[in-house]
């Protein structure tokens, strides 16, 4: 079954879903990116949220105009409204109150989600025809989605995905550096609202799919994830739509391989999953490479220090050192040093006097700033430079 | 005849030099709440000349580089650019913000930070290419840092960093450069080359402003002072402006005497 959806064997509604999942899901990656790199990732769940009482509204005028309630154009309509009502209350409440953003987003997102959901109560308790779909909206239902679905999300997806790669350099430049930017004469406040326009854009047209309270997942996942795994902005908008993209399809697959199975969480759980997957595998940023990289460097800790200690003849006491030492037959099992170890005890020695006066010379300061009880010396001077050093060694008092 | 009507008359002399100054500014106020950082503010800047503005924490020297560029907005006053209005002039102004204004772990190579420099060159759509490419890396060889070009740029130290935001304003191109206190924090080598760079602008006949915070340094480095305490106290040659009784009247008790004498030789 599984392998059936994967291919688009499951019918006209499985493979609509599919596909437009995916769509949904690069759109969302890519916008989300500069929503991450811009640290206001956490609007976005405002944002989505405030779109609840619009649909409800929404709902509420179609069905009073005698018109069907569950028009999709009309719902979103009206989610986008609310939403911007909400963004509008957000910058209101930040720009003009004492308030941090992150107490307008806490009181954005309840205050608009609650009266969300009285009027969703209140629509049920009514008992208007046909508002059954309605509660879809809050966590997605793809079940009934149809092809002018799928043309909605497509167009909204082509249309963000065009605005993004028009203003992605303003909109890295804004998000790096915000002073700079304007100090350059770009309309920060405008970028801003372009990109929070466009994480509305997607909220929207992603209600259908994955529904309000999961959308927030498909904007941040995507781009955390890709994060793992470039240092480049660019770099991380492309690889975050192909997560994105991969993460939904996969969901929406999954989710049509088996009767009720929800297909906007599972999308969610397929992107935690990529994220769990870069978190631990990824070069340089991830957890493995880190732990990696602690062990190597605390060997090259324990080794200097050991040779140092043979050098001046102390007694190592502890266990990882010498087992250290004697893995690399610098010290025989009772803690004595080899002929090997004593060498490089020796240099390991000699090699600190000269780091002593290379730090005492003015002239050499940014050399010796590398200093850093590791470093090798030769990869800071030059053979001459540490012949000359040594010189200075032998003849102390001519050095002072 | 102009001239011996603008020497008869202060205010024509006044607005004359508003005229051709890099960077004139009017009766500048600024405010953070209700409390003003700037207060009535004239400055004239000297074109193709160094000029340091110094004064006391808090005395607002970051803010009235900041509204010069109007990235923070005047309560009231003007601010002309070479004689026009400022938003006419971005392409002739750089700015070197602070370090510690942008998140160092950002996902971007040194040589991306200083191809926004030439963001006006390339435009919204306009591809990236070797004659951009060139200009970039001539830019961090200027300040010592060409080998560090494909490095991820939260991997630099912090001197290496000023220097980037340095290079960046660099290939801009640029006949104004303002900088926020770029020897703060930075190593003795990083300041170095610096100071060289920003010489080497003004014998192109460039224009530097620098927000400064080390008096030791000041006659060395400037031609020109400007000191402030949310009010101007003093603006002219080093020599002139440069003085024990203004930097008194700058810092207040925050010198001693006996420091001040220290801070400022005798020519």
């Amino acid at each position: 079954m599984l392998i059936d959806a994967l291919f688009l064997q499951l019918g006209y509604n499985a493979t609509l879903v599919a596909i437009g999942a995916a769509l949904l899901g690069a759109a969302s990656g890519i916008t989300g990116t500069f929503l991450f790199l811009r640290k206001r990732a956490l609007v976005s769940d405002a944002v989505s949220h405030a779109t609840l009482p619009g649909v409800c509204v929404a709902f509420l005028v179609l069905v009073a105009l005698g018109g069907d309630g569950r028009n999709l154009a009309g719902l979103l309509i009206g989610s986008a409204v609310s939403a911007g009502i909400g963004l509008w209350c957000m910058n209101w409440l930040t720009r003009n109150t004492r308030l941090a953003e992150d107490a307008a987003i806490g009181a954005v997102l309840s205050v608009f989600f609650g009266f969300g959901v009285v009027l969703l109560t209140v629509i049920q308790t009514l008992g208007v025809g046909r508002q059954a779909g309605l509660e879809g909206f809050l966590l997605g239902s793809t079940a009934g989605m149809l092809y002018s679905d799928a043309l909605v999300i497509a167009a909204g997806g082509a249309a963000v995905l065009f605005l993004i790669l028009l203003t992605r350099r303003p909109m890295t430049m804004v998000a790096f550096d915000p002073e700079y930017a304007a100090a350059r004469g770009l309309p920060v406040d405008k970028v801003d609202m372009l990109m929070m326009g466009l994480v509305m854009a997607v909220t929207v047209v992603g209600l259908k799919v994955v529904g309000l309270i999961l959308i927030v997942a498909l904007l941040i996942i995507p781009p955390v994830t890709a994060r793992f795994w470039t240092e480049r902005a660019d770099q991380v908008v492309i690889l975050a739509g192909v997560l994105g993209a991969v993460a939904a399809y996969l969901g929406a697959a999954i989710s049509a391989s088996a009767p009720n199975l929800p297909t906007g969480p599972i999308i969610v759980l397929m992107s935690f999953a990529l994220f769990a997957l870069s978190l631990l595998v990824a070069p340089n940023r991830g957890v493995l490479a880190a732990v990696l990289r602690h062990q190597k460097f605390q060997r090259r800790v324990h080794i200097r220090q050991g040779l140092l200690a043979l050098a001046q003849d102390q007694t190592i006491y502890e266990p990882l050192t010498l087992r250290l030492l004697s893995k690399r037959g610098l010290v025989r099992a009772d803690g004595v040093a080899t002929k090997a170890g004593r060498a490089r005890a020796a240099k390991a020695l000699r090699d600190e006097h000269r780091w002593d006066i290379l730090r005492r010379d003015q002239a050499q300061e940014a050399a010796a700033a590398l200093y850093d009880g590791l470093r090798e010396i030769e990869t800071v001077l030059t053979p001459d430079q540490i012949a000359e050093i040594d010189r200075k060694i032998s003849t102390p008092k001519e050095a002072c | 005849m102009q001239l011996s009507l603008a020497s008869q008359n202060g205010q024509t002399a006044r607005e004359e030099g508003l005229d051709q100054s890099p960077l004139a500014i009017r009766g500048l106020t600024v405010s953070y709440g209700e409390k003003p950082a700037v207060f009535s503010v004239d400055m004239t800047v000297v074109p193709g000349q160094m000029t340091a503005i110094i004064g006391p924490n808090g005395a607002g020297k970051s803010t009235l580089l900041k509204a010069a560029l109007g990235i923070v907005p005047p309560v009231s006053g003007r601010v002309q650019v070479f004689g026009r209005p400022l938003d006419h002039q971005r392409a002739r102004i750089a700015y070197v913000p602070q370090r510690a204004s942008v998140d160092w772990d950002f996902p971007t190579r040194v040589i991306d930070v200083v191809m926004m420099g030439l963001y006006r060159e390339l435009g919204l759509l306009g591809r990236i290419r070797g004659t951009h490419h060139k200009i970039a890396r001539d830019c961090l060889e200027r300040v010592g840092m060409s080998e560090f070009a494909e490095r991820q740029i939260g991997q630099l130290s912090g001197g290496q960093q000023q220097r980037v935001f340095l290079a960046r304003a660099l290939a801009q191109g640029a006949d104004l450069y303002l900088l926020d206190e770029p020897f703060a924090g930075v190593d003795a080598a990083t300041e170095k080359a610096i100071i060289g760079v920003l010489k080497a602008l003004r014998a192109e006949g460039k224009t530097v402003v620098v927000v400064h915070h080390d008096l030791a340094t000041v006659q060395d480095y400037f031609d020109n002072v400007f000191l402030i305490n949310t009010r101007k106290v003093a603006e002219g040659a080093v020599a002139e402006a440069f003085t024990p009784e203004s930097l008194q009247a700058a810092y207040g008790g925050r010198l001693a005497t006996a420091q001040i004498e220290q801070i400022v030789r005798p020519a």
